[in-house]
């Protein structure tokens, strides 16, 4: 039999590509959930907020988030009238007990809450080395911890500070827009307690969800839209002092 | 056959590039997790993983089906959008088995100031009190009642 070291390096290529789906096995059956019928984000109304802590209590309570690290937190920002670019910015604690009464309470003062905001086009999930980040089908950034290294370059990446490295398992974590619920049908730990209904969780893909009414009428804003990252996050009644 | 004469040595480095091939690829098999690549650069298994987490909120639908009667009270007052978990804390185990696991008593002294402090940065038109002032230390739920907190007709006092 001849072989011509064409026939040869095709029957290698072949044969290579055969076995690596040989390897790969048969896909898992896909549970009841369709991620692929979701889009998720969600929508903060400052003029609601009363910073009562109640979300972040919640989201470290859901999510056996370490003390002194944040999924989510509230910052309270002072805009005296003449500092409109460089407001004072205070979160003792991430704000999950409350706020004490500033001295200086003239000017302009609200709050903030904060979280990931699930960027579509995420800087972290583009910087992680070994996709132990990533963007779901249903548009959540989720880490898997056993595939994280620990490396923090997720951390440095996200423009909005959102990650922090667990100090016991020593894998970066962040808000995962309680995955485990929001599947289950439910809402997120934070929108559930929040009293005021200042944060709401939003399924962009579901025609029957109230933000479509709301996006008609009202204007929104991202963080930093600048960084182009296409934030998920929508703020009504955003200040422009908020960084 | 004339073609092949002279190729012995290149059949012989084919074949360590076969068996280089068959390595890398087994090597590969080895370190790479079976779902990873499939729905993108990620382990796809690590989705189900995470959203089999255990819920510690059991959420205000579970409540309701039990407390309507909390509910029909509730959704009268100020307290209506208010879910019932952001005061009684956590209680998907009570949920689950609502006889061995009872939610904890409220103290409505320390629970209802932490909305209803006042604080110059919160919207105007929330009802806000300074504690101290407001009751002196008597519970807000004297005068309150928690689902329904604004105080009943005159008549009720003396």
């Amino acid at each position: 039999m001849s072989m011509t070291r064409r026939h040869f390096l095709i029957l290698t290529a072949a044969a290579a590509a055969a076995w690596d789906s040989i390897l790969a096995g048969t896909p898992e059956s896909a549970p009841n959930y369709n991620a692929s019928e979701h889009w998720y984000g969600m929508l903060m109304q400052i003029e609601k907020c009363i910073g009562c802590g109640s979300c972040v209590r919640a989201c470290q309570l859901e999510n056996n988030v370490p003390d002194g690290y944040f999924r989510t937190w509230v910052e309270r920002y002072h805009v005296a009238d003449w500092t409109v670019e460089s407001p004072t910015v205070d979160s003792p604690d991430g704000g999950k007990n409350g706020f004490v009464e500033l001295k200086e309470t003239g000017g302009k003062n609200f709050f903030v809450p904060k979280l990931c905001n699930h960027c579509a086009d995420s800087p972290c999930t583009q910087v992680c080395p070994v996709g132990a980040t990533f963007d779901s089908p249903d548009g959540v950034v989720l880490i898997d911890p056993k595939y994280c290294l620990g490396c923090r370059y997720c951390i440095q990446a996200c423009p909005y500070g959102c990650r922090f490295l667990n100090p016991s398992s020593e894998t970066a974590e962040k808000c995962s827009l309680c995955y485990h619920r929001i599947t289950k049908g439910l809402t997120t730990a934070c929108c559930e307690n929040c009293p005021t209904g200042a944060r709401q969780l939003v399924d962009f893909k579901n025609p029957k969800d109230p933000i479509h009414e709301f996006l008609k009428t009202h204007s929104v804003q991202v963080l930093k839209p600048y960084m182009a990252t296409k934030a998920k996050v929508y703020y009504y009644g955003l200040d422009g002092s908020v960084r | 056959m004339s073609d092949l004469k002279d190729a012995g040595h290149l059949l012989r480095l084919a074949a360590v590039f076969v068996v280089a091939v068959l390595i890398f690829l087994v090597i590969r098999a080895a370190l790479v997790p079976k779902g990873f690549g499939k729905l993108g650069h990620y382990r796809s298994e690590a989705l189900a993983e995470i959203a089999a987490k255990p819920i510690n909120y059991a959420g205000h639908q579970a409540c309701e089906t039990c407390h309507s009667d909390i509910v029909d009270v509730k959704s009268k007052g100020k307290h209506a959008g208010v879910n019932c978990e952001s005061c009684h804390g956590p209680l998907a185990k009570h949920a689950e088995d609502p006889a061995s696991v009872q939610p904890a008593k409220l103290e409505a002294i320390s629970l209802c100031p932490r909305c209803h402090t006042a604080n110059a940065a919160k919207p105007k038109s929330f009802p806000q009190v300074i504690p101290e002032d407001h009751s002196g230390g008597v519970p807000c739920d004297t005068c309150h009642k928690p689902h329904t907190p604004v105080i009943e007709a005159a008549e009720a006092k003396p």
